[in-house]
């Protein structure tokens, strides 16, 4: 395939001169890194993670782009330090033992001195020089800016950041200074005209019981940035910011064709079946069948030889491998040859971030061609969807660059078919939108499945009629009216029988829930 | 600025707080920087002043030795460390405030 390459509008060839940080996400958002040989003040309360992101600043510049590093710790000492930071994969031994990393804590207390005329902080000025020189700095860290001018007059304090701000340009580190109270602060001593040229706010919020560390952009002089607050996660491999845009669009479009585990869907789907790599969508209303749709489709994959990865919120697995036994699908010797892996938690358990990062951590270590998540519905208890909507973007937008097919099934109530917000929203992302639902054919209640949309193919606007058996699901023509007699007469009355049992069985399982 | 000490009305030394010990005294300074040479100054007029001859005091010049910074945990500066008779006390500043030094000194 030819690689296309997407425009992007340039008025000037001048680029800022900016430091990556090696960090993920926060570089497509800075569009290439913090402000080179410039100081970055980076704001956020207590447990906001301003320490480990300031960490991995210098562990990430030494690894990936060899440049040693200083941190200065005024909070912990080194060794509370490193026993914070030991959590996360950082090889902190190696990088202290090889110099490329320095460093020193230095204790403030003021309370410790009489005040017995003017004083300036050179002496702080002559212990980081002294650190740069001693691993020939390119990046340096201040943990965090509070504790060091915590009593400190305000004259002193004033004209001292100041000038701590222009030293650091002229020695041509890439600086971050850590702040908890820093944006009231700052503004209460008047002091934001000084404020580094980029100013880079952490947040730790919790909406409906469930926390979600965000990012932003405060400012950022001579640049363009993303506006917007971005989730970001600390995980043992370190911080992970999730930017909406990604690379996902920048990537190839498969032609590959994969099959949907029903024939008759697979004609609808121009012959031919999903895209690989594609995002699907599975709604409807509750007994319609999605799990029976998107247990087929797993089905299929793993015959085919190819892994797949079952996420489920609502069922536990054994459950689910029980009841499609039951039309069919013999899922558990695929479990045990590890073609098929579930994985299963409930919503609530954890946060939005982290459910996805788990997932995307079995995705890593099983490498599967299809992932099935059923149903995203049960995580709208989630958080607001807004919420949803944009982890599932983020999501499918992740999948897609690995070149995965995703399928997502979507529980939505009678009478708003269409209508569900939460629906909408994620049926504008997706690529295949299938809708399964009980529709009424000559006063009989008769599932049936339409493809609404399925983008980049000749799809059939038929609705069907759609079977669950023994033998697993067929779809049949929907014929209304006067021939509609002869279409059920081709029903055997056994057949009928099945079906109106399966329906009252059906509607026992609602009632009793 | 000695002038201005001298000008002052004589602190009147406390006999029980400045007993016969030698003092031992660090004056952290950043070369001549205009915090520094006052402090230099005032450190020496003092210690003529209220410990005549039972003092020991070593200037230190950061820039010159910048790795005693570190040792000693020094920011500020100037910055007078008293190190005997103990407790150990540290006056930040250029040590115009002949009261809060002597205070410092232990010898109010």
């Amino acid at each position: 395939m030819k690689s296309l390459r997407v425009k992007k509008s340039k008025t000037n060839n001048f680029t800022f001169p900016k430091c990556l940080t090696g960090m993920q996400g926060l570089d497509e958002i800075t569009t290439g890194g913090i402000p080179k040989n410039r100081p970055t003040l980076l704001l956020g309360n207590t447990g906001c993670g301003k320490t480990i992101m300031a960490m991995e600043f210098l562990v990430k510049g030494i690894e990936l782009y060899d440049e040693p590093a200083v941190f200065m710790a005024f909070e912990e000492t080194t060794e509370e330090l490193l026993l914070n930071v030991k959590s996360i994969n950082y090889n902190m031994e190696a990088l202290l033992a090889n110099k490329k990393i320095y460093i020193e804590h230095i204790h403030v207390n003021p309370d410790e001195f009489r005040k017995t005329g003017l004083y300036d902080l050179e002496g702080l000025f002559v212990r980081l020089d002294q650190a740069i020189k001693k691993v020939k700095a390119k990046r340096l860290v201040l943990d965090s800016l509070d504790t060091l001018f915590y009593g400190l007059d305000y004259r002193v304090l004033r004209s001292e950041f100041k000038r701590l701000l222009t030293w650091l340009k002229e020695k041509k580190v890439t600086a971050i200074i850590t702040s908890e109270i820093g944006d009231t602060f700052l503004t209460r001593h008047g002091l934001e005209e000084y404020v580094a040229d980029c100013v880079i706010a952490l947040d730790n919020r919790v909406t409906n019981q469930i926390t979600t560390r965000r990012l932003r952009i405060i400012k950022y002089r001579g640049s363009f940035h993303g506006n917007n607050e971005y989730p970001f996660t600390i995980d043992e491999n370190g911080i992970s910011v999730y930017p909406i845009i990604s690379q996902a669009f920048e990537q190839e479009s498969s032609s590959k064709r994969i099959l949907s585990g029903v024939s008759e869907l697979d004609e609808m789907l121009d012959k031919k079946g999903f895209y690989a790599g594609s995002s699907i969508l599975i709604s409807g209303t509750a007994g319609t069948g999605k799990t029976s749709l998107a247990a087929s489709f797993a089905y299929s994959v793993c015959q085919a030889k190819k892994t797949c990865l079952f996420c489920a919120f609502e069922e536990a697995p054994n459950q689910i491998i029980r009841n499609m036994q039951s039309i069919g699908f013999h899922l558990d010797p695929m479990v045990e040859s590890e073609m098929l892996t579930f994985y299963y938690s409930r919503p609530t358990l954890q946060n939005l971030e982290l459910h996805f990062l788990a997932i995307k951590k079995i995705i890593n270590d099983i490498n599967p061609t299809v992932v099935i998540l059923d149903p995203i519905t049960n995580l709208m208890t989630e958080g607001p969807n807004s919420d949803i909507r944009s982890m599932l973007t983020r999501f499918a937008d992740y999948l897609k660059t690995q070149n995965i097919t995703v399928m997502f099934t979507a529980a939505i109530t009678v009478g708003s078919i269409e209508r569900n917000p939460s629906d909408e929203g994620i049926s504008s992302m997706v690529d295949t939108w299938i809708m399964v639902q009980d529709i009424e054919v000559d006063a009989e209640r008769t599932r049936s499945l339409c493809v609404m949309k399925s983008r980049g193919m000749v799809h059939s606007n038929e609705v069907r009629g759609f079977k669950i058996s023994s033998k697993g699901i067929s779809l049949f023509p929907i014929i209304i009216g006067k021939s509609s007699t002869s279409s059920l007469s081709k029903r055997s009355a056994k057949e009928h029988l099945n079906l109106s049992t399966s329906k009252d069985s059906n509607k026992m399982k609602e009632t009793s829930r | 600025m000695i002038n201005k000490i001298s000008k002052k009305k004589k602190i009147k030394a406390d006999p029980e707080c400045a007993g016969e010990e030698k003092y031992i005294l660090r004056l952290f300074i950043t070369g001549i920087l205009p915090n520094s040479a006052r402090a230099v100054k005032n450190i020496n007029s003092i210690c003529d002043q209220y410990l005549n001859g039972r003092y020991e005091l070593e200037i230190i010049d950061i820039y010159q030795q910048p790795s005693l910074a570190v040792q000693e945990e020094i920011i500020a500066v100037p910055v007078l460390i008293k190190k005997f008779p103990l407790p150990e006390e540290r006056m930040i500043g250029d040590l115009s405030n002949t009261e809060e030094v002597l205070k410092g000194l232990c010898l109010v």
